[in-house]
């Protein structure tokens, strides 16, 4: 047995707090009583309605068609009546049309949702097409469409799937509990996605801080001699793409590149289990594992949320607020998107609910840069974010550029070291912001 | 629903527990075991120096951020830092005033006329030791012997150079345990190394800097003044351990980047040994990191370190 401890240059260790959860098992949540489906869910366009007010839908029926490549089909996620077709704030920040649907408890499937046959007969068409119209998108947080990520240009060529098992952000842990408890369903995600892309080299990418899900992962792939579980050191960025693949194959992604520039697609293990159903039993992306944790959350869990169900109800389930939240953040603290409001929607790129108590919540006062080149030292990027943050604060955008502004990959890390607690990444993330839109102006 | 008072602030929302205050602190607690050599074997005087030092720091951060009008950081520790290596840096037989002239100017000179924490472009205790010893040059370098009675010596890198001809060289022990003349913390070189490894320990400076001033100095000695033992007495009498591990890596005036600490280590590896070497001052060690900090924001500018995934230049 190969016990490698991979990793990357640079990165930081933040505290874990996973022991709120990781030894929570996966929970079914309640059968939510109306859901809010935003038809945009994704990176890329969003999805027209294909159902309209009045109308009864289905599990597992298609209530959002795409209209572009870049796009993912969107299912109801239970059964009964279309309320209303209204923008509604989706968690991503933005209002986004959404599909309102009251449950008529029937909880009727859909006719469409049934198995797809053996792995073994399905051809890579039929593999990318099953991913497709499931709506399957990348279940790791940032939500792009997994048939597109599968479908490179004919000139890339691919010799390596990994899947991410890493979870490094602090408090999750809806992929350990996943590879715990489900790990057959990861692997057979893993051969479906080599299949349809035709790789024969596949890892499973997981930090040695779950040990536990190493050791079932690896039980599971024992007779599968093309995978192979990589064991990684538990840092963060860890999970980050690039990083990744870095650490697993010491490839380097080039600047402003995608994976496949090196041979290789990264897919989440939550990913690869979605598409292991989507074959299976036919479901399309309806649920997800959702860690709903932090200090003022009465009792964590890990919960398997309906798309659509309000964070408030999930909280609910989870005995409700401990004291006052002071802060709702969607994914993890690291990267994650903090909220307005407790009533957006579970959509299927919600790895985390984490409601931090006030005091966590505050944000301290930015004092002098000390210049201790901490953040020069952990960018995993080899930036130097000081620098930058100076000239995005002083609206010298050209300078920032020249250092490497645009390669930031907004991981955060900078900002988490400084001692003075300077809005390093927030700063820089202004720069980016107004460089793009520069670009685009041209 | 909740009411409309969650924060809603842009990632991370996770912040390391370090803060300037506990990186200050933890400079102090390296200096402690030199601090209290330097009064075990200078006894009274080593102390009174040492207060005075300190205090005129923080009384004159205190009072000019006062006098600007700008938030008072006394606080933040790093006034007494400055004032505490300023004492380190005179010698046991210094008039109470020198210390005070030497804390006074390095606060409001050279920290606080250019912007206060973070930006002196140079070590603050270095340049007012340099101002010291231009002004008062006999005063400044007065050795004197350990012990209670301030009794003239040399220092053993003066005996070394020869200008101390009729006195012989104190046995390693002594130079290794600071029972010496010289400034008031620089003798011990071995408590003075238990500081930096805390600090390296801490993760409040790294390695790149102290190791390679060291290094260089110590093979450039082996090479150019002729052997082991006066290597040996080059890196641990004199000041280069306080200066390696306390002074080079003040971090407003040393470099950011990886690749140009190094060659800021480099650097004063080979001005101090030329110094000592063919140079008139026993004074390596201070000028040798304040030529070194006004090249910092250069060598910052040409070290960039490679972008990952930036396409490699061939050639």
């Amino acid at each position: 047995m190969k016990l490698k401890n991979l990793t990357f240059k640079g990165g930081v260790h933040p505290p874990h707090f996973k022991e709120y959860t990781e030894k929570i098992p996966l929970e079914k949540a309640k059968e939510p009583q109306t859901v809010i489906i935003p038809l945009a869910q994704h990176i890329g366009a969003p999805c027209e309605p294909i159902v309209k007010v009045g109308d009864r839908v289905k599990i597992g029926q298609k209530i959002g068609e795409p209209k572009a490549f870049v796009s993912a089909p969107i299912h109801s996620s239970i059964a009964g009546i279309v309320k209303k077709i209204v923008p509604y704030t989706s968690p991503i920040g933005t209002q986004v049309l959404s599909v309102v649907i009251e449950s008529d408890g029937s909880n009727e499937v859909d006719e469409n949702v049934k198995p797809k046959g053996d792995l073994e007969s399905l051809t890579k068409e039929e593999i990318l097409n099953i991913i497709k119209e499931a709506g399957i998108t990348g279940l790791g947080g940032a939500g792009f469409p997994t048939h597109v990520k599968l479908s490179p240009p004919p000139d890339k060529k691919i010799d390596t799937i990994i899947l991410n098992g890493a979870e490094c952000e602090p408090y999750l842990t809806s992929d350990h509990r996943l590879m715990l408890e489900n790990p057959e369903k990861v692997v057979f995600g893993l051969k479906a996605i080599m299949k349809a892309v035709g790789v024969n080299k596949g890892f499973i990418g997981i930090e040695n801080n779950k040990p536990d899900a190493i050791e079932v992962m690896q039980n599971a792939v024992k007779n599968e001699p093309n995978i192979e579980v990589a064991t990684l050191v538990t840092k963060y960025p860890q999970g980050d793409e690039k990083r990744l693949i870095n650490a697993v194959t010491g490839r380097e992604v080039p600047a402003g590149g995608l994976p496949m520039d090196v041979g290789v697609i990264v897919n989440n293990v939550g990913t690869a289990a979605a598409i292991a159903d989507a074959i299976q039993t036919g479901m399309p992306l309806i649920q997800r594992i959702v860690t709903i944790t932090g200090s003022a959350i009465n009792e964590p869990k890990n919960l398997i949320v309906k798309i659509g169900t309000p964070f408030i109800e999930v909280i609910k389930q989870c005995g409700g607020y401990k004291g006052k939240p002071g802060k709702i953040i969607m994914g993890g603290p690291m990267m994650g998107i903090a909220q307005f409001t407790d009533e957006v929607p579970v959509i299927k790129g919600t790895s985390g609910i984490l409601v931090l108590n006030e005091k966590e919540a505050k944000i301290s006062e930015p004092k002098q840069c000390i210049r201790c080149g901490k953040c020069v030292d952990i960018c995993p990027v080899n930036l130097q974010p000081l620098f930058i943050s100076q000239f995005a604060l002083k609206s010298m955008y050209d300078e920032a550029e020249y250092y490497h502004a645009l390669d930031c990959i907004e991981c955060g890390s900078c900002s988490f070291i400084c001692p003075s607690k300077r809005p390093l990444l927030q700063s820089i993330r202004v720069a980016k912001r107004e460089l793009i839109s520069r670009r685009k102006k041209r | 629903m909740v009411d409309n008072k969650l924060i809603v602030s842009s990632s991370p929302h996770l912040r390391s527990d370090e803060t300037i205050n506990r990186i200050m602190l933890d400079v102090i607690i390296a200096l402690l075991p030199a601090t209290l050599a330097s009064i075990y074997y200078f006894r009274f005087n080593a102390l009174k120096l040492i207060v005075l030092a300190v205090l005129t720091a923080m009384v004159t951060e205190a009072l000019i951020q006062k006098l600007m009008k700008k938030p008072i950081t006394v606080n933040d520790l790093s006034a007494v830092i400055t004032g505490l290596l300023l004492a380190f840096n005179i010698p046991a037989s210094a008039p109470w005033w020198i210390p005070v002239i030497g804390s006074a100017f390095a606060i409001a000179i050279v920290k606080q006329a250019f912007g206060g924490l973070g930006h002196n472009f140079m070590n603050p205790a270095l340049a007012a030791r340099a101002m010291l010893l231009a002004s008062w040059p006999v005063i400044m370098t007065n050795w004197v012997a350990p012990g209670a009675e301030a009794v003239s010596t040399a220092t053993p890198l003066a005996i070394l150079k020869g200008e101390a001809a009729n006195q012989i060289l104190p046995p390693l022990k002594d130079v290794f345990f600071g029972n010496v003349g010289g400034s008031l913390g620089e003798t011990s070189a071995i408590l003075l190394i238990l500081g930096g490894a805390y600090l390296l320990y801490r993760g409040v400076i790294n390695w790149r800097i102290p190791f390679t001033y060291i290094g260089t100095v110590a093979v450039m000695m082996l090479i150019f003044d002729g052997g082991l033992t006066s290597m040996i007495y080059h890196i641990f009498a004199g000041g280069l351990m306080l200066g390696a591990f306390f002074m080079a890596t003040d971090y407003a005036s040393s470099p950011v980047t990886p690749k140009g600490q190094i060659i800021f280590g480099i650097g004063c590896g080979v001005i101090t040994s030329v110094i000592r070497l063919y140079g008139g001052y026993p004074e390596g060690v201070s000028y040798s990191i304040l030529l070194m900090n006004v090249v910092a924001p250069l060598l910052d500018k040409y070290t960039s370190p490679r972008v990952f995934g930036e396409v490699k230049q061939n050639g």
